[in-house]
């Protein structure tokens, strides 16, 4: 696995020096197969090969960002999958999710994830929270090459900001392009097939300084929005009880809401849709 | 030409161990022993920011005793090492053991083909569901291993503090009470002429591997839950939903964060 193993049987050189504290860099050195972005793509376009993630969004509240993501993948006019997971913790304080080429982005969430701790462990403190979205970002173009042949993946970064002075500013979200970014977002964003249709309906519902329960709310709406129109961002699932994944991060840290709590909301915002289809 | 006087294999092996051994027993020491909770880290360390002992991996710590920048260059690798085999497979596929091997094997190669050793002894540790089942690895600086079961003692005078420890260490003990028994064992040695002395408590480094957690298990105790420890029993923390070693059914497979951070969604309906 790793490049240049020692004829001694020593850990090689790469894994002992004092270098850099990054993981992926390390990867870089060590096991550049295993990054994304390092592997020679045939020319042409490869859009159709693999599922496509959609629709997710993220809002600021008072308490907290709130990260909620749909749970259908598409290949063409198919539905890949009903449960895929697009939304997960990156480190205690902030969440990821993902929108595009469905297994690059798992693979980019997870070297995050990994990122994350790597850092935290070698160096004994976490980085902070614009420190994380700059790292995203450049692992993010790294992919560029295949984005351009159609393997594109663009995450959605949110998280509270333990070194924030204003407690308006505490719940940050920043998206990003597939050139890398990072934009920080003021209130609430979205990314994916869907996010027209999601940001449109935050944009007439969203208010600064809402609850984290309203968000969580507000977040579950939007995503039924974009259900209702667009093919690729699945709805609450009722028959098979498959509900949007809906975690936030809040002062004490992150939290994914239960399959009970997503589905009595999920419920609600259908009953209330069968009286207002509109909202 | 500059005549080469002859060394015999076995004097430069002698005097490259007379050095390590010189250099560890020069600095203070650190224990390590499991208790009913997890396993607990106990150094003499007068610098809260140059750890002594850190966090491998969920269950796996990290002990060490000696020269700062060998073993904190071992520690990095120990960690590069972990990281890159629980994103290659699982998390729960990384192991202690494992990781004292690749120690073991590095540290051999360090002892016969530099001119220096390296002057470290150090500990890898691994929490397991039961204190029967935690593993303690010691390592010294010619990359010999030996599996301690219960605890163990490095650097310093380390047989005066190991009598201590193994007298009186039980895998039942209480957080307190093993706190309490680490710090007489550090202090039973190094008085005047060889009597015990008193260690202050900002001169220890504290740290634990909870084996009621998921996921990432290694928590630092400083500052006041240090001297409450210290001081008297303290209720453990209300135990998480106990969920068997590093095992998390509820963990989706696409991530990789540790299991702590995934919330177990409750089984669904279906």
């Amino acid at each position: 696995m790793a490049a240049g193993f020692d004829p001694s049987g020593r850990l090689p050189d790469v894994f002992t020096n004092a270098g850099t504290s990054s993981f992926t860099q390390f990867l870089t050195a060590a096991a550049p197969e295993l990054l994304p972005g390092r592997r020679p793509l045939p020319p042409g376009m490869a859009a159709d090969i693999a599922p496509h993630a959609t629709t997710i969004v993220a809002l600021a509240s008072a308490g907290g960002v709130v990260m909620a993501g749909d749970r259908r993948a598409t290949m063409g006019n198919l539905i890949a999958s009903r449960d895929i997971e697009k939304v997960h913790p990156a480190d205690a304080y902030s969440l990821v999710g993902m929108a595009g080429t469905a297994g690059i982005g798992i693979e980019l969430i997870r070297l995050f994830q990994v990122e994350l701790e790597h850092y935290e462990k070698i160096e004994g403190a976490s980085l902070s929270l614009d420190g994380k979205a700059n790292r995203l970002a450049s692992m993010v173009r790294s992919n560029l090459g295949a984005a351009m042949q159609g393997l594109a993946v663009v995450p959605l970064f949110a998280g509270y900001d333990l070194a924030a002075n204003d407690p308006a500013k505490v719940a940050r979200i920043f998206s990003f392009d597939v050139t890398g970014g990072p934009y920080e977002e003021r209130g609430y964003d979205a990314i994916g097939s869907g996010s027209i249709f999601a940001s449109s309906a935050l944009k007439k519902r969203y208010r600064a300084g809402l609850s984290l329960d309203d968000a969580v709310r507000l977040a579950v709406e939007a995503l039924y929005d974009a259900a209702d129109d667009d093919t690729a961002t699945g709805g609450p699932d009722l028959t098979r009880r498959i509900y949007p994944v809906v975690m936030t991060a809040t002062a004490e840290g992150t939290h994914r809401l239960t399959e009970a709590e997503t589905a009595s909301i999920a419920e609600a915002v259908v009953a209330d849709r069968m009286q207002n289809p509109g909202g | 030409m500059a005549m080469q006087f002859y060394a015999s294999p076995e004097q430069i092996m002698r005097d490259r161990s007379e050095l390590a051994r010189k250099g560890i027993a020069r600095g203070r020491s650190a224990v390590v022993l499991s208790y009913s909770g997890g396993v607990l880290f106990v150094a003499e360390n007068i610098s809260s920011a140059l750890h002594k002992v850190s966090e491998i991996y969920d269950r796996i710590g990290f002990a060490a005793v000696g020269r700062y920048n060998e073993f904190e260059n071992l520690r990095r690798a120990g960690v590069r090492m972990a990281d890159l085999n629980g994103i290659s497979y699982d998390r729960r596929d990384v192991t202690g053991r494992a990781l004292a091997n690749a120690y073991a094997q590095t540290l051999g190669a360090i002892f016969t083909e530099q001119s220096k050793p390296f002057e470290v002894e150090i500990c890898v540790a691994e929490v397991g569901d039961t204190p029967e089942r935690d593993e303690l690895y010691r390592l010294t600086y010619d990359g010999s291993v030996n599996d301690e079961p219960g605890c163990m003692a490095m650097g310093g005078q380390t047989d005066g503090i190991s009598g201590v420890l193994r007298g009186s260490h039980r895998s039942d003990m209480s957080l307190h009470e093993a706190v309490q028994l680490a710090m007489r064992a550090l202090s039973s040695v190094g008085g005047e002429g060889g009597a015990a002395r008193t260690i202050a408590a900002d001169q220890l480094e504290v740290a634990i591997l909870d084996r009621h957690r998921v996921g990432r298990t290694f928590r630092r105790i400083t500052g006041a839950a240090l001297t409450a420890v210290l001081d008297h029993e303290v209720p453990a923390e209300e135990a998480e939903e106990e969920t068997p070693s590093a095992a998390a059914p509820g963990k989706p497979t696409s991530s990789a964060g540790s299991a702590d951070l995934e919330d177990k969604p409750e089984a669904s309906g279906d």
